[in-house]
């Protein structure tokens, strides 16, 4: 069986090794498809369909469907711009983002996709729902103001047995994302940070360290998220 | 022809945007050339005197006076633009919208930590003074607004390019440095 597949991205061929999900597909062939709850080496989770492409003239998650050969991907059309930035446009009215006052400002996924898909005011109204900022944990502060449910933490912050210290909790428009209260102690320094690292919004947050990066060299304050893909040069086998 | 005629004001923002609209540096001396101002802050005219063309909005709306503003502007006004994050989005005002209006008065004029002399335990209900409202809410969600020009403030370059592009009916040029939330 031939483990390299042809396939196309906007009309453009692109070879990929069978089963590799569309997303790491396209970024080896130098193709940004939009991400949010996806991170490289995490288990995908499909959640938040902001990397939705349409394959074969099916609207899909690329983050989670493999590739195979022959298959036609429509990415940058306009029509599927507009599924993600309304995505997008949804997750600012249905937590509290304040960007003006949050440490994450500048190197926040959010954000720099609504900069991306240039989202000057969010189209649907704003609900402002009442949340906590919970500061119990000793090493970091859960702000669920600005949490996104990507579950990122839930599944790449594990101890060194393997298992998960953030846990959802609650359940329906509930749900939150918390420090599990029995291995919460598990949470090292060096996870503590990787759990901020990973977080694609403000909402996790090593204590005592905020607002450490000067405006204007954060990671999004000159290079749209996604223009390190875009612009490299790929070498096709 | 005559000049387009713009107004501005501030509602519940920190007149942060107003900074940041002189920020355009020389380029005023420009704009004055270009314009002329009616009701604003920039040259202290109170009330309306005449239609405008352009209508700037900084701040969200936290009270029955800035509502009432907002909407006298939208009467005004031709184009009204939401300036800044507060009058897109609440602001950091809207911060106080999880929190019951009675618990925000009382920390404020009771029990805050800055409170000295008000031994009669008065919160301020003078009927001359405008009404909190239950939230803050974002203008657009007020009265219909044209054009949001995000930031906190929002870039000099960005106001410029706005106001520039709205005068001569050019398109906006919105270079990705300039149009940011923070």
């Amino acid at each position: 069986m031939n483990k390299i597949v042809k396939f196309s991205i906007d009309g453009v061929e692109c070879l990929a090794t069978r089963g590799q999900f569309v997303v790491d597909a396209a970024k080896e062939n130098g193709i940004y498809i939009p991400t949010l709850c996806n991170y490289p080496g995490v288990k995908p989770k499909g959640g938040c369909r902001i990397c939705t492409v349409k394959i074969n003239g099916k609207l899909m998650t690329a983050c989670t469907s493999p590739v195979s050969e022959g298959m036609q991907i429509e990415n940058n059309a306009n029509e599927i711009n507009e599924i993600r930035k309304a995505i997008v446009e949804l997750l600012f009215v249905e937590g509290n983002h304040f960007c003006p006052a949050c440490e994450k400002s500048g190197n926040c996924e959010l954000q720099a996709l609504a900069y991306r898909f240039h989202v000057m005011a969010p189209r649907f109204p704003f609900s402002f729902p009442i949340r906590k900022v919970d500061a119990s944990h000793p090493k970091i502060i859960k702000e669920q103001n600005r949490c996104v449910l990507c579950k990122r933490c839930i599944r790449a912050i594990k101890d060194y047995k393997g298992r998960s210290i953030f846990a959802y909790s609650k359940r329906g428009n509930r749900v939150e994302v918390g420090v599990d209260s029995k291995l919460g102690k598990e949470l090292t320094d060096e996870l503590a940070q990787k759990a901020m690292d990973i977080c694609p919004v403000g909402s996790i947050l090593v204590k005592e360290k905020g607002f450490y990066q000067p405006i204007g060299t954060r990671k999004y304050d000159k290079n749209p998220i996604g223009s390190d893909i875009e612009n490299l040069v790929v070498s096709k086998p | 022809m005559s000049k387009p005629v713009i107004a501005t004001t501030s509602l519940a923002g920190c007149f942060g945007c107003h900074m940041s609209i002189l920020d355009i540096d020389d380029r005023i001396l420009e704009l004055i050339e270009l314009v002329e101002f009616n009701k604003s802050p920039i040259d202290d005219i109170k009330k309306f005197t005449k239609k405008c063309d352009i209508g700037l909005i900084e701040g969200g709306c936290c009270n029955s006076e800035n509502v009432h503003v907002l909407k006298d502007f939208r009467e005004h006004c031709k184009i009204l633009v939401s300036v800044g994050e507060c009058a897109i989005m609440g602001g950091l005002p809207a911060m106080r919208n999880g929190i019951p209006i009675k618990e925000c008065l009382d920390e404020a004029y009771l029990n805050g930590p800055t409170v000295v002399g008000n031994t009669e335990k008065i919160v301020p209900n003078d009927p001359e003074l405008p009404i909190l409202l239950n939230k803050v809410y974002p203008c657009h969600e007020v009265v219909k607004i044209d054009y949001y020009l995000p930031g906190c403030p929002p870039r000099a370059d960005l106001i410029w390019d706005a106001l520039t592009a709205l005068i001569t009916g050019n398109e906006m040029k919105l270079p990705y440095e300039v149009v940011k939330f923070d």
